[in-house]
């Protein structure tokens, strides 16, 4: 049997690689390896996980120098070798080991309103919304997040500017700007709009390379730019 | 800066460089070809000199570089310096000025 070398990050914000060796199996995953070394060689480290199947958004960690959810990733696919150096989410506190205070990330969501904000109520029929419509289909295209983090993770601007709301924030706004139901819609775009906001985004897309959803969180902040553009030429913004 | 200001900072970006691809483009042809058998500083006077189209191409194109250069040095000045808020908007109102200034008196002395 062939055996993986592991390097696995451990304490907080200081810290340093530890070494571990994983007999490799096929079709395993980078969880696998966390959960073997954390069951069998060291029982203190700490990770997070839950669903082992890609919808609950826990375990993304850093892989080789590149966020990923490890729960659907191979170690064929990015094991150098036999090597693999898994570390925390990066542009995230770490607590401990492999788990980040993603409180701030969250956080982001509600300061860009990610909320739906509504106007019906129960005795109201149900909203009918035509799938076929553009605004639809930006939703469609948007709305699968899972809020594991790996964009904002991967984000340069977020690095640079602590205040910006981070491409997941953004794509939630933008999935709510496209919905024809919700009455908040303008307060939203004052809360994107800005240099914390959708008008701080490079462009530079590792969001959308990395998104393991297939999501373009990227086309989601150039429409909110159009959007918070065409609101501040009309005064509305 | 209000949501509605850096907005519109966006917009005026993004239209100044839609002209500056323009006429970055219609320069640099020009330049080659003008020159491309050789040429000297009063020649290229004896032909600029009183020639009123190309003074108005020149006037635009330093209209957008005052636009679009001060509005990309205020991202870099705000994320690799940390300078955000009043002083940087006045320091950059002052570069600004700086290069319309700069920039028409290269105008004014290649075309009048």
């Amino acid at each position: 049997m062939s055996v993986l070398r592991v390097r696995v990050w451990r304490g907080g914000a200081e810290g340093a690689f530890q070494a571990f060796e994983v007999p490799r199996h096929a079709s395993q995953t980078v969880l696998d390896v966390v959960t073997h070394i954390q069951r069998v060689l060291e029982p203190a480290l700490a990770y997070r996980f839950a669903c082992r199947v890609g919808m609950c958004g826990s375990c993304a960690m850093t892989v080789n120098g590149v966020a990923r959810w490890t729960c659907r990733t191979h170690v064929d696919k990015v094991a150098r070798g036999d090597a693999l150096e898994i570390a925390p989410l990066a542009n995230l506190p770490v607590i401990r080991d492999l788990v980040t205070d993603m409180r701030e990330f969250f956080d982001k969501w509600a300061r860009a309103k990610g909320q739906f904000s509504g106007t019906r109520t129960r005795a109201d029929d149900f909203a009918r919304v035509a799938p076929q419509t553009p605004a639809r289909r930006d939703v469609d295209a948007a709305i699968e997040c899972i809020g594991c983090g790996v964009c904002y993770s991967s984000c340069d601007v977020v690095a640079w500017n602590p205040d910006y709301l981070g491409p997941a924030a953004l794509n939630r706004a933008w999935s709510l700007e496209r919905d024809e139901r919700d009455a908040a819609r303008a307060e939203r775009l004052r809360a994107v709009a800005g240099d914390a906001g959708c008008h701080a985004c490079h462009t530079h897309m590792s969001c959308s390379e990395r998104c393991p959803k297939g999501i373009a969180p990227t086309a989601g902040i150039a429409g909110l730019k159009r959007a918070a553009a065409r609101a501040a030429l009309r005064g509305k913004l | 800066m209000s949501a509605r200001g850096e907005a519109l900072l966006w917009s005026a970006q993004r239209a100044s460089a839609a002209v500056l691809a323009l006429c970055v483009a219609v320069h640099l042809a020009t330049m080659m070809y003008a020159v491309h058998a050789g040429l000297g500083a009063a020649e290229i006077l004896s032909r600029t000199r009183g020639n009123a189209l190309w003074l108005g191409f020149y006037a635009l194109f330093l209209l957008a570089v005052v636009v679009h250069a001060p509005i990309g040095l205020r991202a870099v000045l705000g994320e690799w310096l940390g300078w955000r808020g009043r002083s940087r908007d006045a320091a950059l109102a002052a570069f600004a000025l700086a290069l319309a200034w700069l920039g028409a008196r290269a105008i004014l002395g290649v075309f009048l």
